[in-house]
């Protein structure tokens, strides 16, 4: 499995990402976590409020920090 | 409301007075008490505001506002664009994502622009505290003359045919349909929670330091001296106001305590707004986030615009008032 996380460096995405990695660590899932920075592929995604979160390439919730809870809902 | 308030008084009173033992009425009691009143009152108001606005907000991701505005042309789509750029939830870090989608899917970019700059303008959280603050009368006034601001800006850009200035790949994006998740009614309470945290989290700093500045005009600050050189009479203050204020990046949230002691201190109301909106509208870290799609030149006609406008808005606000 692939977790994407969109967004161009902020504070919030790097709460997603850390949220993205603790619900891999709960639930004991194995996933590659790729973080996308730049804001081409990040439009070419179809976001348009960053951050987002996507499982192996659909993008899944955007424009908020997704909770640990609700990726590991995403991911099971 | 009120009781609110009073219960805000009573603590900056036992504060100021008994627990540091400053004389009331004293400069520095002064200004310490209207900081620790100040605080307390925007803090509180802020986050019982963020979190109605936010359910608000939930209806109108950016999503939608792009589908409703590709069905607008013209002067009509500037309004549209611009009314929507109050209510569609944005951050200056979604800035260049929003503005690829909307130029992307075939929006004119005068109409793309109608949007990127009454948002960060008319942020709906800076007008509840207009309101608070001021009354409505001068929070309409402000809300409105953003939105003109926000007309006015794109329709010039859109006249100017600045299509060129775009950075190329930009039309060659094909941007992806991403899917809109449907939300109940627990899942908008839920974003309001969490926008409450992260904008209170993001914002109380700018609001302490914006009271601490504001604290010190009200007790220190020379009246007489303000009065004459950034009061109503003085033709130019505007145009200075909008001068210092653009370089200057902060949050409409913490330049309105600033505002409100240098209005007591006799700075005219236009002058003092039309600070407030450079502030916030033009600043360097948005410019350097634009720099990504736009090129150089579109960039001083979009600091000019908007300056330009802002400035009437201010000659506006001191004649009406």
């Amino acid at each position: 499995m692939k977790i994407t996380i969109y967004g161009p460096g902020c504070k919030n995405c790097v709460n997603l990402a850390d949220n993205a990695k603790k619900a891999l660590t709960e639930t004991g899932v194995e996933a590659e976590i790729v973080k996308v920075e730049d804001m081409k592929e990040i439009a070419t995604a179809g976001i348009m409020s960053t951050p987002a979160i996507g499982i192996d390439g659909e993008v899944k919730i955007k424009g908020r920090v997704a909770t640990v809870e609700e990726i590991k809902e995403l991911i099971s | 409301m009120l009781l609110v308030f009073w219960i805000f008084t009573k603590f900056a009173d036992l504060v100021t007075y008994s627990l540091f033992g400053l004389e009331a009425g004293s400069r520095l009691g002064e200004s310490v008490h209207f900081f620790f009143y100040d605080t307390t009152k925007i803090i509180f108001l802020l986050s019982i505001m963020i979190f109605f606005i936010s359910i608000i907000r939930s209806y109108f991701p950016p999503e939608k506002t792009k589908k409703l505005l590709s069905n607008y042309r013209k002067i009509t789509g500037h309004i549209m664009a611009s009314l929507l750029g109050v209510v569609t939830p944005f951050c200056s870090c979604s800035s260049v994502p929003i503005f690829i989608g909307f130029v992307e899917s075939g929006i004119p970019l005068g109409i793309t622009f109608s949007f990127l700059i009454t948002s960060p303008i008319v942020n709906e959280v800076a007008l509840v505290m207009l309101y608070t603050i001021f009354g409505w009368k001068i929070g309409t006034l402000y809300l409105a003359s953003g939105i003109l601001v926000g007309i006015v800006g794109g329709i010039v850009i859109e006249a100017l045919g600045m299509e060129k200035q775009v950075e190329e790949y930009v039309y060659q994006i094909s941007a992806g349909e991403s899917e809109v998740e449907e939300l109940e009614w627990n899942d908008r309470i839920d974003f309001a929670k969490a926008e409450v945290k992260e904008i209170v989290s993001r914002v109380w700093k700018y609001v302490i330091i914006g009271i601490g500045i504001g604290a010190a005009i009200h007790g220190y600050a020379p009246a007489e001296l303000l009065a004459e050189y950034a009061g109503p009479n003085n033709p130019l203050s505007v145009i200075a106001a909008v001068i210092v204020g653009i370089p200057l990046y902060s949050n409409a949230v913490g330049t309105i305590p600033i505002v409100e002691a240098l209005m007591g201190k006799g700075v005219a109301l236009g002058t003092a707004l039309s600070f407030m909106m450079a502030t916030t509208a033009l600043s360097l870290p948005a410019m350097i986030i634009l720099r990504k799609v736009i090129k150089p030149k579109l960039i001083t006609v979009f600091v000019t615009v908007v300056g330009v406008s802002i400035i009437g808005v201010g000659y506006m606000f001191n004649f009406v008032m």
